[in-house]
């Protein structure tokens, strides 16, 4: 009997696993891949980052034929997921998703990587910070903020988002330079993620939070934050009572967080081909699209040569802000 | 009400219930597995999800991870070593009673307790969760750095014996806890260009190494010696379980609402529970002296506080889409997923949803206990192995859930250390328990620390000037105050009496 009940629960146990391999149709022996493919993501299961991942693999998936492994590699502010998709053998078995950071850690002088040791393969997503208050806060729109920024002694206001030197960071860096301040005259307070520093504006912890606005959503929803601006050159339709800093202010200034799929540096080009149109199509699928609105995520399509050019722009941007904010050490 | 008897009807169809069965048995075997964590078991089955309607694919993320929490204390009682962090807190004295020959009560009062604990973290967030989400949402780092002292003041009442050597430990663990890269700055510390110490050393890497491999290198220096040896006994669990009751009743009530509170907070999950509860339960205990040896009322407490801060942390997770643990974290994107935003408007749009979220809350509390009592039959044959093959087969599992944390060899190197490191601490009467409390808690402190500093200009009193910061923060300083008095009387008695 309690023989049965291990075998029973190990059988379960290994049903569980193997279901979603069963569920795969069968595939032509020879071509590429035959065999499951690794996609490496530098940041924790959870995490916008992850869920990305995540539904893309499983499009590529039944795309492809073969599983694809999701695995996180996570920690060092991102180097450790993105080392391990940059020196992973260029074999088509893995692949990963980069985001941002890889065109600021090298500044950060946290790596010696840079956007030049991968094959880029697809931009998939760009979302543009936002700026929140509390609710309680007394600044009813972007222009009161702006005034009362510049009217206070520098390092008065407090705003978070992220960690010391990340995305965020960099956008309250931006959006202050461009309205001809200093870079710490709002003093940065660093934060384990956008979701802890919306919770202690909440708290009445900090006066700004920088982060994207679908990070933002809860407590906008919950009437404990209010959204006064994106930094974007366009409204985001999914928020659109939200206006862009040149609506409101006449700051031509926008910047954003983005994730693509890469492949380690000299992919073959054929299997480089066969990830593209394959990442094409679970781009433009239904349940690709319905997933990052459901997250309120923004969408973007940029194919290899595209990508490449936007991370090099990615990375200039990212290098000119973190040197004004004395961020830079590299 | 009409919401309340959709919910019904949606739990109890014929799909979703097997769906809710298989996620139990899936949770039991990930929890039991060392290294598996309940977050794990979240976040395998999130793609699965993605094909799924609401109801079903909250209702097996719910039920595994319920399972996960309880089936951690498995492994934890027959082999020390804990199935998830969430029983690191008592696997040392689950172990000991198993060694006392008390296997069968022992898991019996885990099974049942973490029943019990889940149920009571239910039904809070059915009846309070907006007013508790409401108190969890005023913390801010000063509030989480008082609380992080607190955690850390915990690691005196677990380490048994001699304070000296749990300090010792502590601060060990503190600073390991310094490697990888600094929360405030983003500066690398201790890292010698290496990119895997870039994220730090993984606690539970750790866990499996100093609890479990520790364990190990001594079965392997014994192994031959005759003697100690458990007699598995195949007897009835749950006989002297009501008894347990009747005599800890106040422990299961005041480690569930405990555990409840602290699932709420943002940032403090089942695992932090579980250690404050035993730390409470041996500071308050009439027979503090008993812990250590193989006692019960600590793992009473204990298992009931992880299990319900499970539940606990779905409170800020659904009014505000605020994680309460790693485990929320994942199951707020799901719930945008399936378009079910949390926040105030998730009780009023979709009530029939959340309903039959709390319904399945309660269902996979209820069949936890056949199913455990299923699971630790199943699992007690495992001690009728010979030795000389468990030993190697439970070395293996360790590899794997070591390598499963950083999906590297680097989990399994740093395992493999700390063995070693937590073999010889405690070959020399040093616990290892506070060491791996200063590498949980090590970061929320420096972090809060840290950030608080920043926000308040430098100014010290900041820490007192909320007002929940300031009762936390002289409740610190007056539990420190209290500890050193009595080590002080302590200190002076003991020459007097020579």
């Amino acid at each position: 009997m309690t023989e049965l009940n291990r075998r029973s629960l190990l059988r379960a146990g290994a049903a569980a696993g193997a279901a979603s391999l069963l569920a795969l149709p069968a595939r032509a022996q020879g071509q590429y891949p035959t065999r499951p493919v690794t996609l490496i993501c530098p940041w924790g299961a959870g995490g916008g980052t992850d869920a990305t991942a995540r539904i893309i693999g499983a499009l590529l998936e039944k795309d492809l034929g073969q599983p694809i492994n999701v695995v996180n590699r996570t920690g060092g502010n991102g180097v450790v997921g993105h080392s391990a998709i940059a020196t992973a053998q260029p074999d088509g078995y893995t692949i990963g998703i980069i985001t941002v950071e890889i065109a600021m850690l090298h500044h950060a002088g946290l790596t010696q990587l840079t956007y030049k040791d991968y094959t880029p393969l697809a931009l998939v997503n760009q979302d543009p910070p936002g700026v929140q208050v509390s609710a309680s806060s007394p600044y009813k729109d972007i222009k009161a903020l702006a005034e009362a920024i510049k009217a206070a002694p520098a390092g008065k206001m407090k705003a978070s988002g992220t960690g010391q030197g990340g995305i965020w960071h960099l956008a309250l860096v931006g959006w202050l330079q461009a309205m001809g301040l200093q870079p710490d005259h709002v003093r940065w307070v660093p934060s384990n993620g956008a979701a802890p520093a919306m919770q202690d504006l909440a708290a009445g912890g900090i006066d700004i939070v920088t982060c994207s606005v679908p990070e933002a959503r809860a407590m906008l929803d919950a009437g404990r934050a209010r959204s006064l601006a994106i930094m974007a050159p366009q409204r985001n339709p999914q928020f659109p009572d939200v206006p862009t800093l040149n609506d409101a202010l006449g700051i031509n200034y926008s910047t954003g967080a983005w994730r693509g799929i890469a492949a380690p540096r000299n992919l073959p080009d054929d299997m480089a081909k066969t990830l593209v149109s394959a990442l094409e199509r679970a781009y433009k699928s239904k349940e690709f699209t319905d997933f990052m609105h459901s997250r309120g995520f923004g969408t973007i399509w940029a194919g290899p040569q595209e990508f490449a050019d936007f991370m090099g722009k990615s990375d200039r941007a990212m290098g000119e802000a973190m040197k004004a904010a004395g961020l830079a050490r590299a | 009400m009409d919401a309340v008897l959709t919910a019904f009807g949606l739990v109890f169809d014929p799909s979703v219930l097997l769906v809710i069965l298989a996620a139990a048995v899936f949770g039991m075997f990930v929890g039991a597995m060392p290294g598996l964590t309940a977050t794990m078991a979240t976040a395998l089955l999130v793609p699965v999800t993605f094909f799924m309607d609401p109801v079903p694919s909250l209702g097996a993320i719910v039920t595994a991870t319920a399972m996960a929490i309880f089936a951690g204390d498995i492994p934890a009682a027959m082999l020390r070593m804990p199935g998830t962090p969430a029983s690191a807190a008592y696997a040392d004295e689950s172990f000991l009673m198993t060694k006392k020959g008390q296997l069968d009560l022992n898991l019996g009062v885990n099974v049942v307790f973490s029943a019990l604990g889940g149920i009571v973290g239910v039904a809070f967030l059915v009846l309070c969760a907006p007013a508790l989400a409401e108190l969890a949402l005023n913390f801010s780092s000063f509030e989480y750095f008082w609380l992080a002292c607190l955690g850390l003041t915990c690691a005196v009442f677990i380490g048994s014996g001699n304070p000296v050597k749990g300090f010792v430990s502590l601060l060990f663990g503190l600073s390991v806890g310094c490697i990888g890269i600094d929360p405030a700055a983003g500066v690398p510390r201790f890292t010698f260009g290496n990119v895997d110490l870039m994220s730090g050393v993984n606690f539970i890497a750790v866990m499996i190494g100093a609890f479990a491999v520790s364990e190990l290198l001594r079965g392997g220096v014994e192994l031959h010696q005759v003697g100690h040896v458990v007699v598995p006994q195949v007897g009835n669990v749950f006989r002297g379980v009501a008894g347990v009751l009747r005599r800890y009743w106040l422990n299961f009530v005041r480690g569930s609402l405990l555990g409840t509170l602290i699932g709420a907070l943002p940032g403090a999950g089942a695992d932090i529970a579980a250690w404050v509860s035993y730390a409470v339960s041996k500071r308050f205990s009439r027979t503090p002296e008993k812990f250590g040896t193989g006692h019960l009322e600590g793992i009473v407490e204990a298992t009931s506080s992880n299990n319900s801060a499970v539940a606990g942390a779905w409170i800020p997770a659904l009014v505000f889409g605020i994680p309460g643990d790693s485990i929320t974290a994942i199951v707020i994107g799901v719930l945008y997923m399936k378009g079910m935003n949390p926040g105030p408007t998730v009780f009023t749009e979709n009530p029939q949803f959340i309903y039959a979220v709390f319904i399945i809350f309660v269902l996979a509390n209820v069949v936890m206990i056949p199913l455990g009592w299923a699971a630790i039959k199943s699992m007690k044959q495992v001690l009728r192995i010979p030795r000389t093959l468990l030993l190697p087969l439970i070395l293996l599992f360790c590899v794997v859930g070591a390598f499963a944390m950083t999906n590297s060899s680097y989990g399994i190197v740093l395992m493999l250390i700390f063995g070693v490191l937590g073999w010889f601490m405690e070959e020399n009467g040093i616990p290892v328990a506070p060491m791996i409390l200063g590498l949980v808690l090590g970061e929320m402190l420096e972090q809060n620390f840290m950030t608080s500093m920043i926000k308040a200009d430098g100014a010290w009193l900041a820490f007192f000037e909320r007002p929940i910061a300031g009762s936390l923060g002289v409740m610190t300083l007056l539990v420190w105050l209290l500890m050193l008095v009595r080590g002080a009387r302590t200190a002076l008695r003991r020459p007097a009496a020579a």
